[in-house]
């Protein structure tokens, strides 16, 4: 069954009160929704409670569902805005109201010019590599965050993450590269570093 | 980047890796990196940054939390 006829089966069953959809619904996309609450709040706890609100939220609001986007665009939605309230609570100064005119805004400009992609993969891969990206992911800025991780992380296309951050389509995108340009940068520096010394 | 036309396609790089840049803006990037080293190298680890990342490991929803929002759920009804 494609995505969509799968969405659309359990959005009436959960509708129609059926206990077992509910079930489903959460076996189908808590993994996803925990990743993404798991990135945002980079604290597996805080995570947890994004989910639980995320399922809390969505069977009380099923009504209020329009099904215009997909069942785990609107789920994402949620968690999304879920995990900003809280984000916020914690450290208001770190999550700023999104300005109109952010498009405007330079791209990050590329400073390190280190070609580490000659290093051995075994380099690449090993896990200390690893976490180093999932720190540079960790510390973008959130509203870059959350693009990155449902574009790239979650394979969102472009116009679901732009349904559920409430986006264009647009901003969707240079969001996605500001990202991209960020951890690649960050990456140079971790590589390059790594490559001076083990020489 | 430097000069001019390496800042000029910076805004294009990731359609350009994503396969949705226009047939132009794509020959555009690609003699400006036959020439500019620079660019080439930008171009090259921006690939390499979207393949590394996609290969990290995803972290599943644990058990415990499962049971826990299943208890949840429960409590609230949506679940038996
Ligand atoms: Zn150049």
């Amino acid at each position: 069954m494609s995505e969509i006829n799968q969405d659309r089966e359990l959005l009436e069953r959960i509708r129609a009160g059926d206990i077992s959809a509910c079930d489903d619904c959460v076996r189908i996309h808590s993994h996803g929704i925990y990743r993404l609450a798991l990135r945002l709040m980079r604290d597996p706890a805080d995570a947890e409670d994004v989910v639980q609100e995320t399922f809390l939220s969505a069977f009380k609001g099923i009504d209020r569902f329009d099904g215009r986007s997909g069942l785990s665009t609107w789920l994402y939605r949620i968690a999304f805005n879920a995990a900003m309230m809280r984000l916020r609570r914690r450290r208001p100064e770190f999550v700023p109201v999104d300005r109109a005119d952010e498009q405007e805004e330079d791209l990050p400009i590329p400073e390190a010019m280190v070609d580490w992609c000659l290093l051995p993969e075994q380099e690449l891969v090993r896990s200390e590599a690893r976490e180093e990206m999932e720190r540079a992911i960790g510390e973008l800025p959130p509203k870059l965050r959350a693009v990155f991780v449902m574009r790239e992380l979650e394979e969102l296309s472009t116009e679901e993450t732009a349904q559920a951050l409430g986006l264009s389509e647009q901003a969707v995108k240079t969001r996605l590269h500001r990202a991209r340009l960020l951890l690649r940068e960050r990456l140079s520096s971790y590589f390059a570093a790594g490559a001076s010394t083990n020489r | 980047m430097s000069h001019e036309g390496c800042s000029h396609l910076l805004a294009g790089l990731s359609d350009f890796l994503d396969g949705e840049a226009s047939a132009e803006l794509c020959a555009e990037i690609q003699k400006h990196m036959a020439d500019c080293n620079k660019c080439r190298v930008v171009i090259n680890t921006l690939r390499k940054t979207v393949e590394l990342y996609h290969q990290l490991p995803q972290p599943a929803f644990p058990d415990d939390a499962r049971e826990r929002l299943h208890k949840t759920l429960e409590l609230s009804g949506y679940l038996k």
